[in-house]
């Protein structure tokens, strides 16, 4: 990918084709569902509304926001795990693979059960402490020095906490029968039925996080090329550490309060975007989140359409395109370039 | 007076050597299993006392319907699905010579799920139950040879075989979870106290389904004893002494796989019986293959039962699946042995 890094008119003919990319994709995702709507609605809708219309409430309700949900739910998912990669140097981290969903998922479903705790702005505080502990968890089992646990091993771990977390999960649901079939719902994964209500107060803390990530780009790479250079260039790299990891707990929290615990995300799109911009983290954060959000917004529409009237949950259809891409690196001992 | 001794068929084709100590074992953990049977059956929702208990055990009393209808067929669900993962374990353990594998792990659960779940759905009072220890044989048989094949890359490294089976295990996860929500809800949300891993609601013919298959796996892996002794020293000497790798290896997967899967049919995805209970066999016991099924069969129905009594009494008057305990005890250990094991295992 020479001449990403080196000629700048490829670089922005693709950054241009990605934008066109997400920008058909969140288009789609207003114009396909249970109602048929032209594109002339659509656009109606977004540009000269008419209250009169009921396509076009319908777009600026319901569709707007699952679309809104999706795009900062998959860019969220998609920088978080593009940070965890970046910072344990290990190219099978994800937030979903090293447990820090299902440890969200567990705090909220506890608090649920036993708090009786309903707003969604405690949701959110309580899925950023879940995400915490289990990010702890994670790293203090990665970062165990030299006898340590080796990448392949610490996806090994992750796999273990997850199941431990999901599992006590379950038995909390099977207490309460009746919120089970919702929770069964947004446990897999799902942007569907959320109002603005649910997005607007987890929204600041993700547009601050992605904002913060946007500027890590040029420290990372630094930090990429060794703890040492980095340090004896003058980073400090604690203090990046630090923000690096509070921006992944900002963003994987808020993502599962909002919409449930979606996988492989977090772990896909990262490689996707080192593979068209190379090793440089001021193009691979930005590109990431854009195909992160285009991505999420593609599965969302297939979720809808597959099964119609039906749906899908969202985090189903990630995981099956996403699990041909986690073994293709499985098989490789978790190296995915050499 | 030798510390061992030892059992051969006439022909010498088969024979077992037992060491004092571990046949002292063997006894006390049976007569745990025996011990902790009368309690499961004499605790739920109300407590019948053990006296009660034995009289019915030996004939009749008060409580007939209780321990006959609703506990016996529970108590003794939870002892052959205990014992099948705990064999299972071991097997697949053995086989691919890791201390890490488990069929929940390796991803055969998740197969034996997606095969009941299809079969829950879908054929569910049209055909008998009985077929359904087949449907998830067939599921997690299908999973396996998926996960084993992409798990090849110029032979398969346990490491390699692992990681597969997790990312296989989330796509039945989504298969699982795709079914569900394209069914009834009620359908739904019996299948999801099932897969969670649960003994609540077991009947006598569930048992008797499920009892033969155990029994019959159980027996003919005790046969394997010799092979796998054997190929506990590595694929060359196995080879050396003439044991035809390939083809065992694939009979005890298949036999890993039946176990795992009958267990999965009527219990769901009871998590990591399969992994802790060989282990702590081989804590117990001499390294021997044969005296380890036995004791793996027993400390899994051990933990199985023990996990079930915690699971209906903790939070009555709610019955808690059991696979939330095996999973809350599983899970740490599987964690620690990661860390124990960390520079022992090729990658």
């Amino acid at each position: 990918m020479a001449s990403f890094t080196t000629k700048p008119y490829i670089r922005w003919s693709v950054l241009v084709l990605c934008v066109l990319l997400f920008l058909s994709a969140a288009f789609t995702s207003l114009l396909l569902g249970k109602t048929p709507m032209t594109p002339g609605d659509v656009w109606m809708a977004l540009f000269s509304f008419d209250p009169e219309s009921t396509e076009q409430i319908i777009v600026r309700t319901s569709r707007l926001t699952r679309t809104l949900v999706a795009i900062s739910i998959g860019a969220s998912l998609a920088i978080a795990g593009t940070l965890m990669q970046a910072l344990t140097r290990n190219p099978m981290a994800a937030p979903d693979l090293f447990g820090v969903n299902a440890g969200a998922l567990f705090f909220i479903v506890f608090a649920v059960t036993f708090f009786s705790v309903e707003s969604l702005t405690h949701y959110m505080w309580i899925g950023f402490l879940g995400a915490l502990v289990a990010s702890v968890l994670v790293y203090f089992l990665g970062s165990m020095k030299e006898d340590g646990l080796s990448p392949v091993r610490l996806v090994l771990a992750g796999a273990a906490i997850s199941a431990l977390f999901v599992s006590f999960t379950q038995g909390m649901l099977v207490l309460d029968e009746q919120r089970m079939q919702s929770v069964l719902f947004w446990l897999s994964g799902s942007v569907a039925g959320r109002d603005l209500e649910m997005l607007g107060p987890v929204l600041p803390f993700i547009v601050i996080s992605i904002t913060v990530a946007m500027f890590m780009g040029k420290p990372l790479n630094i930090l990429m090329s060794g703890e040492d250079v980095a340090k004896n260039l003058g980073q400090n790299t604690l203090l990046l550490k630090l923000v690096a990891g509070a921006v992944i707990v900002l963003l994987a929290g808020g993502s599962v309060a909002v919409a449930g615990s979606i996988g492989f995300l977090g772990l896909v799109v990262p490689h996707i975007a080192k593979g068209i911009a190379g090793p440089n983290y001021q193009w691979v954060l930005p590109l990431s989140g854009l195909f992160g959000a285009t991505l999420l917004l593609v599965s969302d529409i297939v979720a809808r359409v597959i099964i119609a009237p039906q749906e899908m949950p969202i985090g189903a259809m990630t995981a099956l395109f996403g699990t041909p891409f986690f073994i293709y690196i499985a098989r490789r001992g978790g190296k995915i370039r050499d | 007076m030798t510390d061992h001794f030892t059992i051969r068929t006439r022909s010498d084709r088969f024979s077992v050597q037992i060491h004092k100590r571990s046949l002292w074992i063997l006894i006390a953990l049976f007569s745990a299993v025996v011990a902790v049977f009368l309690i499961s059956l004499a605790s739920g929702s109300s407590y019948i006392p053990l006296s009660t208990v034995l009289q019915e055990v030996f004939g009749e009393s008060e409580s007939a319907f209780v321990l006959n209808e609703l506990r016996m067929p529970r108590v003794w669900l939870a002892v052959f699905v205990g014992a099948a993962l705990g064999v299972s374990g071991l097997i697949l353990q053995g086989m691919i010579r890791n201390p890490l594998g488990s069929p929940d792990i390796v991803g055969v659960t998740g197969g034996a799920s997606v095969g009941t779940v299809l079969f829950l759905v879908t054929l569910m009072g049209e055909v008998s139950i009985q077929w359904l220890p087949v449907a998830s044989i067939s599921g997690a048989a299908l999973v396996t040879a998926l996960i084993y094949s992409l798990s090849w890359r110029d032979g398969v490294t346990p490491m390699r075989l692992i990681l597969v089976g997790i990312g296989v295990s989330a796509l039945t996860n989504a298969i699982v979870t795709m079914i569900m929500v394209s069914s009834e809800a009620s359908v739904a949300s019996r299948v999801y106290l099932w897969m969670t891993g649960s003994l609540y609601g077991a009947n006598w013919q569930e048992v008797k389904i499920i009892a033969p298959v155990v029994l019959t796996l159980l027996f003919v892996s005790f046969f394997f004893t010799n092979i796998v002794n054997v190929k506990q020293l590595g694929d060359d000497v196995a080879r050396a002494v003439g044991v035809r790798i390939q083809f065992y290896r694939l009979c005890l997967l298949a036999l890993s796989v039946g176990l795992a899967g009958a267990a999965v049919a009527f219990a769901g995805g009871v998590a990591f019986v399969g992994l802790i209970a060989p282990h702590i066999a081989r804590l117990l016991l001499q390294r021997s293959f044969g005296i380890l099924v036995f004791g793996s069969g027993m400390i899994g129905a051990l933990i199985v039962l023990i996990a079930d009594i915690i699971a209906r009494t903790a939070f009555l008057p709610s019955d808690i699946p059991v696979g939330v305990f095996t999973a809350g005890i599983g899970a740490p250990f599987f964690i620690y042995l990661l860390y124990r094991n960390r520079e022992g295992i090729n990658e």
